[in-house]
């Protein structure tokens, strides 16, 4: 039997109609502008530029899709429910001392902890130092991170790539705290 | 003067007074019709003093004092959009409690109750709370976030400081539904001084941190008036028994992590101690379950209206063999896991069935991997007669199984169905479900909240236009072909309250030929829509009594020509003007916000 409206099933973006199959990457600190809305949706296949596709897409991750709440999805995969993978992000919640409310950040968008510490000072609008054996703390704020094993670690000691596996969220405490405890 | 409103909830028009914000009982007057307010506002004033509600917090704008109603004994707050819950509204939206309370603990100083939802509360809220009222006894936070296990010390260490000063403590309630808390100890619970014997409700289910056991079992064994308990996952289910022996009043339990080796001596003690719960009629919990173990719930399935296997990775034999011995069971929460045969077998054992929700195991894998389809709701909807309310996720779903599904029951209220796969038609002829869905409407007259998924043309939504009016909410994604798809919900259905919408394609004509719905509603969410710039603009223009929000986290909304599209709007009524907490990412699309202050003054002048 033939998909006789086999468009109105394919998922993409866009009205239907248009010929624009260009899936986007959803991220906290935009580096596009003149974008379209999008459905944030993250494609796991690379033919964003093929309009005739025959067989139908593999499953490709769409935010809030299906509406399952993230603590159902972190139970059943046994996770601990700090850690939200949306589609390519690696979203983890960031608190500050002092501050009234969390953020949350997506790692994936920094390259290098020179990146983040900017990023995240740029959200709390603070300063914020790495630690330096010699310097000791340069600046009033100290980023510090829960690792897997559910310690609390100083930011910066390992490679970036191993921070990336291994943060489960941060926290800017204070210089001070951090020298006393 | 109360014949005026109707019996059921509405919710709060307030508005500012010079200075002075009026609270009532939040309730009455979807509609701004002033000759309402005029003649029976002091009415409500007079009988509503005791309960606060409010649907949707930035009716009320939170520069505005509050004006002191000593009498408020409960306030209800719900915040954030629904679609929060799915990770659509960005962090940073709004929400904030911390200003509430500010309040609230000035000027409400009998505050007994309080209940938010989709609200972020931080540890110097919960602080707040606990020095702020002397009677204070409920606290329930539904899907918050923003706060620690110390904040939770702090609600339970007020005991000890009510108590130096007052006859005796009375927290009541303690309820952390669903919220996501930073746990940074088990310690929180030691907080309970001794002299707390009050507790009726506790549920600590969202928490991952273990409490000291110790601590927990003694704070039950002096709490004779517990009758709900809900424990985390730390809680070992060796040492369960030792709970239930000291709480066998026990009307709800939810398990901690239901799994331990398999030992004769401690599965005997878990059975006995069921058993001794006569009072006991529903049961949640259940994580990582070790089959072997369910047998010691059987002496208490008989009695139990409430289940909640939605955390239990069992296989379907297993949780059949529960749900068939328990033929008084009313609500029902199951993974697919389940499968047809166990939702056929159910249909035969619970005919007093009224709520039933099946969640997927396993929701991004695109084949199926259980054998869960739409004839298992099919068979439910046949054999359970007071079915009313309906969640339903599955990977396939026919016309003709809606049709059959809405002409079995056309008592269901609640009908939500998400078919996993966007755009998903009738998977035996290949159309769009619009017939099925349109049944659903057409049969189920008293449907109030309905989900729609699958293939779907705007052909749906003229028939739910037409249909549904008693619907009050509606949540739509994927779905649609044009314009008219919107107009026809929004011209067509009566009672709408709440719409929310997303990835469909829906613009500007439908939004602005029907901008006085959206007064009646209380709020309309769409995100990855159609919708312009330009459109949210001229709504605000012509609506100056609704909030249009546009929430764009690509920074540039400045510069952006009208033309182009928004991705979130969200569009509630208020008289309060914009909110003053929006994060940089939200703008308000009203020019001009001083001169749309309603005027209120002379209705409250004094």
């Amino acid at each position: 039997m033939d998909l006789i409206n086999f468009e109105a099933t394919e998922l993409r973006l866009g009205l239907p109609g248009s010929t624009d199959d260009q899936p986007e990457i959803k991220s906290t600190t935009s580096h596009k502008t003149n974008k379209r809305s999008s459905s944030e949706m993250v494609s796991s296949v690379s033919d964003e530029h093929d309009s005739s596709r025959s067989p139908p897409p593999t499953k490709a991750q769409v935010v809030g899709w299906p509406p399952v709440r993230s603590y159902r999805k972190n139970i059943l995969q046994g996770k601990k429910n700090d850690q939200a993978e949306t589609g390519s992000g690696i979203y983890i919640k960031v608190s500050m001392d002092g501050a009234p409310y969390l953020r949350k950040v997506d790692l994936k968008v920094y390259q290098s902890y020179g990146e983040l510490m900017k990023g995240l000072q740029d959200m709390f609008k603070c300063i914020i130092g790495l630690y330096s054996e010699m310097e000791g703390y340069k600046s009033e704020y100290a980023p510090t991170y829960e690792d897997k094993d559910g310690d609390w670690m100083l930011v910066g000691d390992v490679p970036w790539d191993m921070f990336l596996t291994s943060c489960r969220r941060l926290r800017i405490m204070k210089s001070s705290e951090v020298i006393e405890s | 003067m109360l014949q005026v409103f109707e019996a059921r909830l509405f919710e709060l028009v307030t508005g500012e007074i010079g200075s002075e914000l009026v609270a009532g009982r939040i309730v009455m007057a979807i509609s701004f019709r002033e000759e309402v307010l005029e003649h029976s506002w002091y009415a409500i004033e007079w009988w509503c003093q005791r309960r606060i509600f409010i649907g949707n917090c930035y009716v009320v704008s939170l520069a505005m004092k509050i004006r002191r109603f000593p009498e408020v004994r409960s306030v209800e707050l719900k915040w954030k959009p629904h679609f929060a819950d799915f990770n659509l509204v960005p962090d940073g939206w709004g929400g904030y409690f911390y200003p509430w309370i500010c309040e609230m603990a000035r000027v409400y100083p009998l505050l007994e109750e309080i209940k938010l939802k989709r609200m972020v509360v931080t540890d110097e809220c919960l602080e707040l709370i606990s020095k702020s009222f002397k009677n204070f006894k409920v606290l329930v936070l539904s899907s918050c976030e923003g706060f620690s296990t110390d904040g939770l010390a702090a609600i339970a260490a007020n005991c000890r400081h009510c108590c130096m000063l007052f006859a005796s403590w009375n927290l009541r309630e303690l309820d952390l539904r669903e919220s996501e808390v930073e746990d940074l100890s088990g310690h929180w619970l030691s907080h309970f001084p001794d002299s707390c014997t009050s507790l009726q409700s506790l549920n600590m289910s969202c928490l991952a941190s273990e409490v000291n056991f110790s601590a927990l079992q003694r704070l039950i064994a002096r709490s004779p008036n517990l009758k709900t308990l809900r424990l985390n996952r730390a809680v070992p289910l060796e040492k369960l028994s030792t709970l239930l022996h000291r709480a066998p009043q026990l009307v709800e339990l939810g398990t901690g992590a239901y799994s331990a080796e398999i030992r004769p001596n401690v599965y005997s003690n878990l059975a006995e101690a069921f058993s001794r719960c006569k009072e006991l009629m529903g049961l949640s919990g259940f994580w990582d379950v070790v089959p072997s173990y369910l047998p010691a719930i059987y002496s208490v399935c008989s009695r139990l209206t409430s289940l909640n296997l939605s955390y239990a990775t069992i296989q379907s034999p297993d949780v059949t063999k529960i749900v068939t011995q328990c033929p008084n069971l009313q609500s029902l929460s199951v993974l697919d896991y389940i499968e047809d045969a166990g939702l056929h077998a159910l249909s035969l054992s619970c005919k007093d069935l009224r709520e039933l929700r099946v969640f997927p195991s396993d929701p991004f894998v695109a084949d199926a991997n259980v054998s869960l389809t739409e004839q298992g709701l099919v068979a439910v909807s046949e054999g359970c007669l007071k079915l009313q309310s309906v969640l339903y996720f599955c990977r396939q779903m026919s016309n003709a199984a809606l049709t059959t599904i809405a002409k079995n029951r056309p008592n269901l209220n609640c009908f939500r169905l998400c078919i996993l796969e966007p755009r998903a038609p009738d998977y035996l002829t290949l159309e769009p479900l619009d017939n099925g869905f349109g049944a659903i409407v057409d049969h189920c007259k008293q449907l109030q909240r309905l989900s729609l998924s699958g293939l779907l043309t705007d052909l749906v939504f003229e028939y739910i236009g037409n249909r549904a009016k008693k619907l009050e909410m509606l949540s739509i994604a994927f779905a649609g072909d044009s314009d008219m798809g919107l107009h026809h919900v929004l011209s067509g259905c009566d009672s709408l309250r709440k719409l929310e919408i997303r990835d469909c394609p829906f613009g500007d004509k439908a939004l602005l030929d029907n901008v006085s719905k959206l007064e009646t509603m209380r709020s309309l969410w769409m995100s990855s829509c159609s919708v312009s710039l330009g459109a949210c603009k001229r709504l605000s223009q012509k609506m100056p009594r609704l909030n249009v929000e546009v929430i764009d986290e690509q920074g540039d909304l400045d510069s952006r020509s009208d033309n182009s599209p928004v991705e979130k709007l969200y569009v509630y009524r208020t008289v309060a003007g914009p909110r003053l907490d929006m994060p940089s990412f939200i703008r308000n699309m009203d020019q001009n916000p001083t001169c749309r202050r309603y005027s209120l003054e002379k209705l409250f002048s004094e």
